[in-house]
This record gives structure tokens, C-alpha cells and sequence, in this order.
């Protein structure tokens, strides 16, 4: 870009760097706990999940793959939902921490939403009788793993990084349709995945001998997600100041 | 008015307009989001006699059984208010059995039997231990496939 | 133990969902610590850099100082 500009750029980057050392110091108090939580809900999920649950009267053992897949699903609308928050406030408020924290996560969310719907197949095949279909259900959670990618592709396409977090967070915010659509799916189609078996008031529709593991792992993976997004938030803030010091000797 | 409170306003205004525009095209595009059509989807409807779709409900009880070829197996689809007889000549999924949910893929034979290439298992969103399911079919509180 | 490694005969799909599951969450993590790592290293190296500019380099002859160019 142009001198001009470029100072400019300087200018506005230099004065947003009042605002990280907060974040610094809150990830560095957070961090260690929620790394060591990660680690003990992971280890306390996977004994439940794996050993000291009983498998289903209908899907036998392949139910053990739903501590993975239910709560993989729920990180990746999760960290969209935040993705679009972020953006959001991002675009209204014009917070500095935002779009980094966006660019931050998409990866983690695009992961999550990958074990998803492979584990999605491998639970699929045996109990269902097919690896895939095009019904309401998998098609958007597929179209919302396409959204994670084109958010990763989008932002690092542009040479002026502002402009790209801008750029991707119009389109975080133009997918977040898909987020209540996934969701609602399996009530408002028919559809082969069948309807919500946590979210029901009444009976639940879940033995409380599975409902635990599940919630354990759900635990686990959240503070693995807070862990990773403090973790690479911390990054992004990093290679802002890089890129501001290698554009001030640049400009020297 | 401030620009953040502007910004705010159009934030809210596209996004008021985008909901509103995939609304409007989920509900033009509801037929064809259908992944399956149920016995009483078919009465209603009248379909091209070559027309391959999805055809799903519950294996009715006690309409199962193999056919004199070997190979082939015949059962009827009901939605407890209308039914569809099928036949299928391939391998069952292992979930598949009667009372239970199924979804056929194929055509609708001139004769009204359903001729099935696929068949896939569709199971309810209730999951519980064997003993649990044993204790419940005892009490005869079972509530059955639903 | 060999019944829990069967799965009830679904050993193969049970596994490798939990295998790959562990497979993107340890790579994700290591990804995470890896470009946190290099980022400080360069920063360091940068900052470094920065604080040795201003005092000049070193020269053999007693020169008129460098006019300061930075930001």
C-alpha cells in the first residue's frame, strides 16, 4: 500500500496495542486452569464413555461414538455462534480484540466440525446402513464445515490483513442463517438423522447412565476450546505487533 | 445519530433481511428438502410412474418376510394411518427390523407395491441401557419403537 | 479386555472416531503452541532489533550520528 496509507495503518495498529496487555494477563491467569480442566475431564469422559457406561439396546457399543460426535456438533455451532458474535461486535464497536479473536478460532471450530461429521459416517454406516446422506441435517453441518474454510481462505487472501477480517466477517455474519437451520432441521424436514434427544423437557429421552459421559466430554471439550482460543488469540495479538515492527523497519 | 448506533442499525437491518430471504426460500424450496415421503405424503400426492424418491415410516409388525426367490424380502411401510407394501433384494441394515423406522429408496410400481434399491434403518432419538429396555418390556411400559 | 476392544463387533468404527478425534485435537493443540513459539521468536528477534538501532552501529570512525528515521 501506499506511504501514506501505511503510516496511517501504523498510527490506528500502534494505538489499538493499549488493550492486549489486559487480554495478556487474563490468558496467562486462565490458562493453566483451563488447560489442566481439559485434561481431567478429557481423562474422566473417556473412562465414562468407554468403560463405565452401558451400550444401547438398540445401537450396542456404536453409541460410545456419541460422546465424540454430540459434542463435537455442539463446539462447532458454538464457536460460530462466537464467530458471529465477534464479528458483530467487531463491526459495530469497533473492538481491536474481535476480529482477531474471529480469525483466531475458525480453525478449532472448522477441526470440530470435521470429527463431526466423520464420526457423523462412522456411526452412520453400521446403524443407519450408509455412510452419507443429502438430508436437512448433514447437508447444512457440511455447508457450515464449507463456511469455516471459506472464512480461513477469505481472511488470509487479502495483503492488508484489517481488510481481510473485514471481509470475513461479512460472511460469518451472512452464514450465521445456517446456524438455526441446522438446529431446526430434523423438526422442520423429514429427514434420516432423528430429532434432538437432549433438549427435550419431560421425558428425557436419554438414560442418565449416558446423558453423564456425554455432558463430561461436552465439559472436556469446552475448556479445550477455552485453552486453544487463548492460546491462539495470544498468537494473533503476537503477529499483529509483528507485522506492525516489520512495517515500521520497512518504513525506516 | 452516532456511527456506532448506525452501524448497529444496518447490522440489524441485514441481518433482518437475510433471515428473511433464506425463510422465504427454505419454504419455496420445501418439497424438494424433503428427504423422505411417508404412505400418507404419497396419498396425497400423484407421482410420475417412473419417479425414483425416498419413501420412509415404520416397518409395520408381523409384514415381514423372504419371498420364495431366496433373495428377495417384502414388508410394508405404515405411518399408522396408511401403509405401502415393499419388496427389496438386497442386505437389510442391522438395525432393521419391525416396529422399528425405515426409510426405502426406489420407485412405485403400476401394481402400488413400492420396488426398493436401498434401504436404510432409521432409529428415535431414545437411548438406554439393555437392562433398562428389558425392565421397561416386562412392566409392559414399553412404548415401543416410536 | 478383549470384549471392550470388540465394541461388540463395531471395534472399527468405535476406534477410529475416537482416534480421530484425538488425531484433530492434538494436532490442532500443537499447531496452536508451535505458531505461538515462532511468534515470540520473532518478536524477540524484532524487539531486539529495535533497541539496537537507535545507539548506531558500531563504526570505526567518530561520525556524525545517524539521523533517526523509525516510525
Amino acid at each position: 500500500m501506499a506511504l501514506p496509507d501505511r503510516m496511517a495503518y501504523l498510527t490506528v495498529a500502534m494505538h489499538r496495542f493499549a488493550n492486549p496487555a489486559r487480554f495478556q494477563r487474563i490468558a496467562t491467569a486462565i490458562l493453566p486452569w483451563s488447560a489442566g480442566l481439559t485434561v481431567l475431564l478429557l481423562a474422566a469422559g473417556l473412562y465414562l464413555g468407554l468403560v463405565a457406561s452401558p451400550a444401547d439396546y438398540q445401537q450396542g457399543d456404536t453409541v460410545r461414538i456419541m460422546y465424540i460426535h454430540v459434542p463435537s456438533a455442539w463446539m462447532a455451532l458454538f464457536i460460530y455462534a462466537n464467530m458471529a458474535l465477534a464479528s458483530a461486535v467487531g463491526f459495530v464497536w469497533r473492538h481491536p480484540l474481535a476480529d482477531l479473536f474471529c480469525r483466531a478460532v475458525a480453525p478449532v471450530g472448522a477441526g470440530f466440525t470435521a470429527v463431526c461429521l466423520i464420526t457423523g459416517s462412522l456411526w452412520g454406516e453400521p446403524m443407519w446402513g450408509t455412510w452419507w446422506v443429502w438430508d436437512a441435517r448433514l447437508t447444512s453441518v457440511l455447508i457450515l464445515f464449507f463456511l469455516y474454510l471459506g472464512y480461513i481462505a477469505l481472511v488470509n487472501a487479502f495483503d492488508d490483513p484489517v481488510r481481510g477480517l473485514k471481509a470475513g466477517a461479512i460472511l460469518v455474519l451472512v452464514g450465521v442463517v445456517n446456524l438455526p437451520i441446522i438446529k431446526f432441521s430434523v423438526d422442520w424436514w423429514n429427514t434420516l438423522h432423528q430429532p434432538a434427544s437432549v433438549s427435550r423437557l419431560g421425558r428425557p429421552a436419554l438414560d442418565p447412565a449416558m446423558l453423564t459421559p456425554l455432558m463430561v466430554m461436552a465439559a472436556a471439550f469446552m475448556a479445550y476450546f477455552v485453552t486453544l482460543a487463548l492460546l491462539r488469540t495470544r498468537a494473533e495479538l503476537l503477529n499483529r505487533r509483528i507485522q506492525v515492527l516489520q512495517m515500521a523497519r520497512g518504513a525506516s | 445519530m452516532t456511527r456506532k448506533k448506525r452501524r448497529l442499525y444496518l447490522l440489524g437491518l441485514s441481518l433482518g433481511g437475510l433471515a428473511v430471504a433464506a425463510a422465504l426460500a427454505l419454504i419455496a424450496f420445501q418439497d424438494n428438502l424433503l428427504f423422505f415421503y411417508s404412505p400418507s405424503d404419497l396419498q396425497a400426492k400423484t407421482l410420475a410412474p417412473e419417479q425414483r424418491f425416498r419413501l420412509g415410516g415404520l416397518v409395520a409388525e408381523e409384514s415381514f418376510e423372504h419371498l420364495s426367490d431366496g433373495i428377495t424380502v417384502r414388508f410394508v411401510v405404515t405411518d399408522l394411518t396408511n401403509t405401502i407394501p415393499v419388496v427389496f433384494a438386497g442386505i437389510l441394515p442391522d438395525l432393521f427390523r419391525e416396529g422399528q423406522g425405515v426409510v426405502a429408496e426406489g420407485r412405485l410400481r403400476a401394481d402400488g407395491v413400492f420396488e426398493a434399491s436401498d434401504v436404510l434403518a432409521k432409529h428415535d432419538e431414545t437411548y438406554m441401557p439393555r437392562e433398562v429396555a428389558d425392565a421397561l418390556k416386562q412392566s409392559g411400559e414399553w412404548r415401543g419403537d416410536e | 479386555m478383549s470384549d471392550f476392544l470388540a465394541m461388540g463387533g463395531y471395534a472399527v468404527y468405535v476406534w477410529s472416531a475416537y482416534a480421530i478425534a484425538a488425531l484433530v485435537l492434538v494436532v490442532l493443540l500443537a499447531m496452536s503452541l508451535g505458531a505461538l513459539k515462532r511468534r515470540e521468536a520473532a518478536l524477540r528477534l524484532l524487539e531486539a532489533a529495535r533497541e539496537a538501532r537507535p545507539r548506531g552501529e558500531p563504526t570505526g570512525s567518530g561520525s556524525a550520528p545517524v539521523p533517526e528515521s523509525s516510525r
